[in-house]
């Protein structure tokens, strides 16, 4: 009999930049904006700071899914941390596909300070397909 | 061992009304490391303030979990709670569980369970938690304001006034800018010269104020409070200690040059002061029109110069002073025309732009204040004002408004109907955009009282008829096609970022827009901050904006360095980078990602063995570091860190975040 994804509630990771993204997020509060649950924020100075091996870890310890938010490219607050950011997870998202881990469990967004609406939509949209994909079996560790 | 206390805000039912606080409190507990767990209705109250601080005292705690409001909330305020307690600042960690759990959950259930979670992560955080600490950086009190237009003289006058140095650098000859070229000031009809003449000497005569004028910034480093700017004076050709500024040399110097003060209408000499109210009123050599520089022989201003001013060995200088703080004033280019064929500009002589029209205007201008047709002297009796060339044009022109033309046409239409008895303006516009003190009566005095024409129109061309112009229009409002014979024609030519803004963005590692204009560090809310600490902005080349605005915001720069200057020492940031010198492995991938240029090359000595070695690592300056974190992706051998977001920090946040 096939697995079957009935009842899951996954676990999403967002490694939300302090001066876009994470304000876009409390934007969304402030708003009463109501998005999935599921997602949980940890707060980084810049998306610049996430560093590659924080998002396998993620996957290692359970996330079903990886989110990385920060200001649109252009309006990094530390004026071109976010270049370096879309560099280097563009590498990642390759080479995670290239491990066969569905694209959309690990995704890099760009949500400004004043798109509180963005921000809920994005959360929304994400933990939606990662719920159609079910758990991540690949990379979770066994304990 | 860590002894975490967590304190569980309810925010009234903020957080109480949609999450179960209890089983929070009986969650929390169980964590590790945790010794103490307490809720209260307002966490940042007076009282909620009290219980962490006996708190931390009687269960002798040494990290603080608040489950409360965003950090970017009151991360501040708590911090302090917990310093009046005897614990490092950073010792302090918090969990977001209002604006980002139960202000966006309506499942109670769910909703708590975030919340757990979201306390766990905290915790774990705070156990790695280290102190840290600021250092205290002395603060260069002398501040650098570069151009000398309005904006820049006001900052500089405000700024010595308080009683702190300050250089003024403008690229001229001459201080003065854009404001001494007008003839008139909306909406009073002002005297433009004769309300910034006296600034202009001023600033001159102020005891705390040096003026470098011909001379622009080179290069900049450092940071807030302790900036390092090298300045190049230009060679003047005249020696500025011995010049009587007697005027002898002008009307001797055979070689003319359009003049940049009269936008090309009249001609100036090599030798020149720009105009005639010129600070300092002592001329300069324009090398590259000069007789003597260009074909070596000539000399005739040495001649003549009864104080042997003139110097043509003269070299720049290089001079390299230290400054606390930058206010960049730099001002605005009238955009070009070029792709405006349409309306004969540069083709047919009585064709002018609005700043062009405005010398005219000018007692000291090329006609001596007398409206006269270019072409052949006559005075005008109609003058159709085309608004908008360049602006609001997002086909071939700039998309922004430059937000001054319909004011100063209006007041062009005022001062033609004075200068000219029984002539006729005609307006040609888009909208008219009055917003502004007494801006609307000014308006309507142009049409009401001076008969100005307004037509609501785009001109599509304008070609020569006779020895009048054809203006060949729309008339909007009733649908008819027109055609105006008119004398002379100015173009209302839109404003543009200085065409080397880019350059000097780069040079201060300031931002610009896709309009080449600095950008300010919040469009509502810091308007005169850049990006970079202790670098401020006034005036035009932060975005269009009239001289009471821009006087507005060169004194809000003014204040906002009075304030750095204020303190003899500043309390650095202590969320850098730190590496670890037995790591680095001096391959300075990270100095390369640096924004902010903090990250440089050391050499260190090393025993191995008996030997001592030196090898090359990058050290951090943690002036310079503004904490992003982007140098330790960059690490290879793993050797920065970025303090208070540590590798290991957010790892542990990663696992409580999972479970």
């Amino acid at each position: 009999m096939p697995v079957t994804n009935e009842g899951f509630e996954p676990v999403i990771v967002a490694f939300c930049c302090n001066w876009c993204s994470y304000a876009g997020a409390d934007l969304a509060g402030i708003n009463r904006m109501s998005y999935s649950s599921n997602v949980r924020i940890i707060r980084v100075p810049c998306s610049s700071r996430v560093n590659p091996s924080f998002i396998i870890r993620a996957f290692q310890r359970g996330a079903d899914g990886v989110l990385v938010t920060g200001c649109h490219p252009g309006d990094c607050h530390y004026h071109s941390g976010n270049f370096f950011t879309r560099r280097r997870l563009s590498v990642l998202k390759q080479l995670m596909e290239y491990l066969g881990i569905e694209p959309q469990r690990f995704q890099v967004r760009w949500i400004s300070g004043s798109e509180g609406a963005k921000f809920a939509m994005v959360m929304n949209s994400v933990a939606e397909e990662i719920r159609r994909l079910g758990p991540n079996r690949k990379l979770r560790d066994v304990r | 061992m860590k002894r975490i206390g967590v304190f569980i805000c309810w925010c009234g039912s903020n957080i109480a009304g949609t999450l179960e606080i209890d089983k929070m409190v009986a969650a929390a507990k169980t964590m590790s490391g945790v010794v103490y767990v307490d809720q209260n209705k307002y966490t940042c109250s007076e009282i909620g303030q009290a219980m962490i601080r006996d708190a931390i005292k009687e269960y002798s705690l040494n990290r603080v979990v608040i489950a409360a409001c965003s950090p970017r909330m009151h991360e501040n305020t708590f911090r302090k709670t917990v310093v009046s307690a005897g614990l490092n600042p950073y010792y302090l960690e918090i969990a977001n569980i209002r604006e980002q759990c139960s202000w966006v959950h309506k499942d109670r259930e769910a909703g708590t369970a975030k919340a757990i979670s979201l306390i766990r992560t905290a915790v774990a955080k705070a156990a790695m938690n280290e102190a840290l600490f600021a250092v205290e950086m002395p603060i260069i009190r002398r501040a650098l304001v570069i151009g000398g237009g309005i904006a820049g003289i006001q900052a500089a006058l405000d700024i010595a006034d308080t009683g702190f140095e300050v250089d003024l650098v403008e690229r001229e000859p001459s201080i003065g800018g854009r404001m001494a070229q007008l003839d008139k000031t909306f909406p009073t009809l002002d005297c433009s010269a004769c309300i910034l003449t006296p600034k202009m000497v001023d600033v001159a005569q102020h005891e705390k104020i040096k003026l470098y004028t011909y001379a622009e910034v080179e290069k900049v480093e450092g940071y807030l409070g302790n900036f390092t700017v090298t300045i190049r004076q230009k060679a003047r050709s005249v020696d500025l200690q011995k010049c009587t500024g007697c005027g002898e040399c002008l009307a001797k110097c055979p070689s003319k040059v359009a003049s940049e003060f009269e936008e090309g209408l009249v001609q100036r000499r090599a030798i020149y002061t720009p105009f005639p109210q010129a600070v300092p009123n002592k001329p300069a050599i324009d090398r590259a029109h000069c007789r003597y520089f260009t074909s070596g022989k000539c000399k005739v201003c040495q001649k003549v110069c009864p104080a042997e001013a003139i110097d043509y060995a003269m070299e720049d200088l290089l001079l390299t002073n230290g400054y606390g703080a930058i206010v960049v004033a730099t001002g605005f280019d009238i955009h070009k025309l070029n792709d405006y064929g349409e309306y004969a500009y540069g083709k047919h002589p009585d064709v002018l732009t609005s700043l062009e029209f405005e010398r005219l205007l000018n007692a000291s201008g090329p006609t001596g204040g007398k409206i006269l047709r270019p072409s052949d002297g006559k005075a005008p009796e109609t003058v159709a004002f085309i608004q908008c060339v360049g602006s609001r044009d997002k086909a071939k022109g700039n998309p922004y408004c430059a937000k001054v033309c319909c004011m100063y046409t209006a007041k062009h239409a005022i001062l033609l109907s004075e200068k000219v008895p029984g002539s006729k303006a005609y307006v040609f516009y888009i909208d008219v955009r009055t917003a502004g003190k007494d801006y609307e009566e000014f308006y309507n005095r142009a049409y009401e009282e001076c008969n100005a024409g307004y037509i609501k129109g785009n001109v599509s061309k304008v070609f020569p008829d006779g020895d009048k112009l054809l203006v060949r229009s729309v008339d909007v409002l009733s649908g008819a096609l027109l055609e105006l014979r008119v004398d002379m024609v100015v173009l209302a030519a839109s404003v543009d970022a200085r065409a080397d803004a880019k350059e000097l963005a780069k040079k201060l590692a300031i931002t610009v827009n896709e309009h080449k204009f600095f950008t300010e560090a919040h469009p509502k809310l810091r308007p005169v901050d850049t990006q970079t600490a202790g670098i401020f902005l006034a005036g035009m080349c932060q975005g269009p904006k009239d001289i009471p605005e821009t006087v507005a915001q060169a004194s809000a720069a003014a204040v906002k360095v009075a304030a750095i200057f204020s303190k003899q020492s500043l309390l650095s940031n202590p969320i850098v980078a730190e590496i670890d010198q037995r790591l680095c492995s001096g391959d300075m991938s990270c100095m390369t990602v640096c924004p902010f240029n903090a990250i440089s090359e050391q050499v260190v000595e090393e025993r191995r063995g008996r030997e001592t070695v030196s090898r090359k690592i990058a050290k951090v300056n943690a002036a310079l570091c503004q904490g992003c974190g982007s140098c330790t992706v960059a690490c290879r051998p793993g050797a920065i860190n970025l303090k208070g977001f540590t590798d290991q920090q957010i790892l542990a946040e990663v696992d409580a975040i999972c479970l």
